[in-house]
């Protein structure tokens, strides 16, 4: 089991470590085609609300679900409004936090 | 590095609970820092203690790891733009940091300017001893830590709204970023695994570039980016 952990943690740091290295190294080096410039310009912004809306409106876990009706995507309107009227990282934090607390209170 | 509180506010919570399934899955202290270290990728280190505590395999964890961790191709390309002219072992160093809200954090900085490499090599690292630190004690003893205490939960979705926000730069963005979204939405529902974070954005992007090639051709005296 010992040496099997070893094994399995190695291995998980290998395949985990690739995908993050090989673009670095190969993509810094040279100048980068102009829609390839774009599209990459492109990703941020599609990353964080791809990342961000599936755990507002779906269940986590095995089987997803739509679960809309829930505190996450609530205060994620107050959330987004602050943070679009402030653009300040550290307020929205707190807010989103504090009315995350808040709204578990009130529904649960 | 102070940059990188809003992180690691949202990495102990996810550490100490990290530690306790791991704990809870069989995992010595030692074994948990070691992965912690060695792999840093939080919702990879979740699936494979899981799995670990399933009974799972050695190579079937380590090919639902590399699946996860696909996504980081996308944020490193990105990022491969602002670190031009770093030698061959920063950017290695570089690529160890390389995580979802690290490069949302250094991104959204490096495009504002007043950033560079070092203070971003900083923030990746200060948030990577957040993990690791918080994982090994939430082996030793996160049971203690109330679940959900002072809505800390929300620390980092409303961290990845925030950088969402910073980075909308006009109405081709807030498309991209809602096709992206719904796409992820319905990805999710059609696929288990993470692999809907990589189809839906890299989907979403392909589509931009399509629709400012559209946009440009009408106006492209007037376009000025």
């Amino acid at each position: 089991m010992k040496t099997d952990y070893w094994l399995l943690v190695l291995g998980m740091g290998i395949v985990t470590y690739l995908p993050r290295w090989v673009p670095l190294i190969f993509l810094s080096r040279r100048h980068l085609p102009e829609w390839l410039r774009q599209w990459l310009d492109f990703i941020p912004a599609a990353v964080l609300s791809a990342l961000i809306l599936p755990a507002l409106v779906t269940t986590t876990g095995e089987s997803r679900h739509l679960t809309v009706f829930q505190p996450a995507l609530l205060v994620s309107i107050p959330t987004l409004i602050f943070a679009w009227k402030t653009r300040s990282l550290a307020g929205t934090v707190i807010i989103g936090m504090a009315l995350f607390w808040v709204a578990g209170k009130l529904f649960s | 590095m102070v940059a990188a509180w809003p992180i690691c506010l949202g990495y102990v919570p996810i550490g100490l609970a990290f530690g306790v399934l791991a704990h809870n899955a069989g995992l010595a202290p030692w074994e948990i820092g070691l992965m912690s270290l060695f792999v840093y990728a939080g919702s990879a280190q979740f699936i494979a203690v899981s799995m670990i505590g399933s009974g799972s395999a050695v190579i079937p964890i380590i090919l639902t790891t590399f699946i996860v961790n696909l996504r980081h191709l996308l944020m490193s390309s990105s990022l491969a733009v602002y670190l031009q002219r770093l030698g061959f072992g920063r950017l290695s160093l570089y690529a160890y940091g390389v995580t979802d809200e690290s490069f949302a954090l250094n991104m959204t900085r490096f495009r504002d300017g007043n950033w560079d490499w070092r203070r971003a090599l900083a923030l990746n690292q200060t948030a990577n001893l957040a993990w690791v630190v918080s994982t090994i004690i939430g082996g030793y003893g996160g049971q203690f830590i109330p679940a959900g205490a002072f809505g800390i939960d929300y620390a980092l979705p409303a961290m990845f709204i925030c950088l969402l926000v910073f980075q909308i730069r006009g109405g081709l963005y807030v498309l991209v970023a809602v096709l992206s979204g719904l796409l992820a939405v319905a990805f999710s529902l059609l696929f288990s695994g993470n692999v809907y974070i990589v189809m839906a954005s890299m989907t979403a992007a392909m589509l931009g570039v399509f629709l400012r090639k559209g946009c440009g051709k009408g106006r492209e005296s007037s376009e000025e980016s």
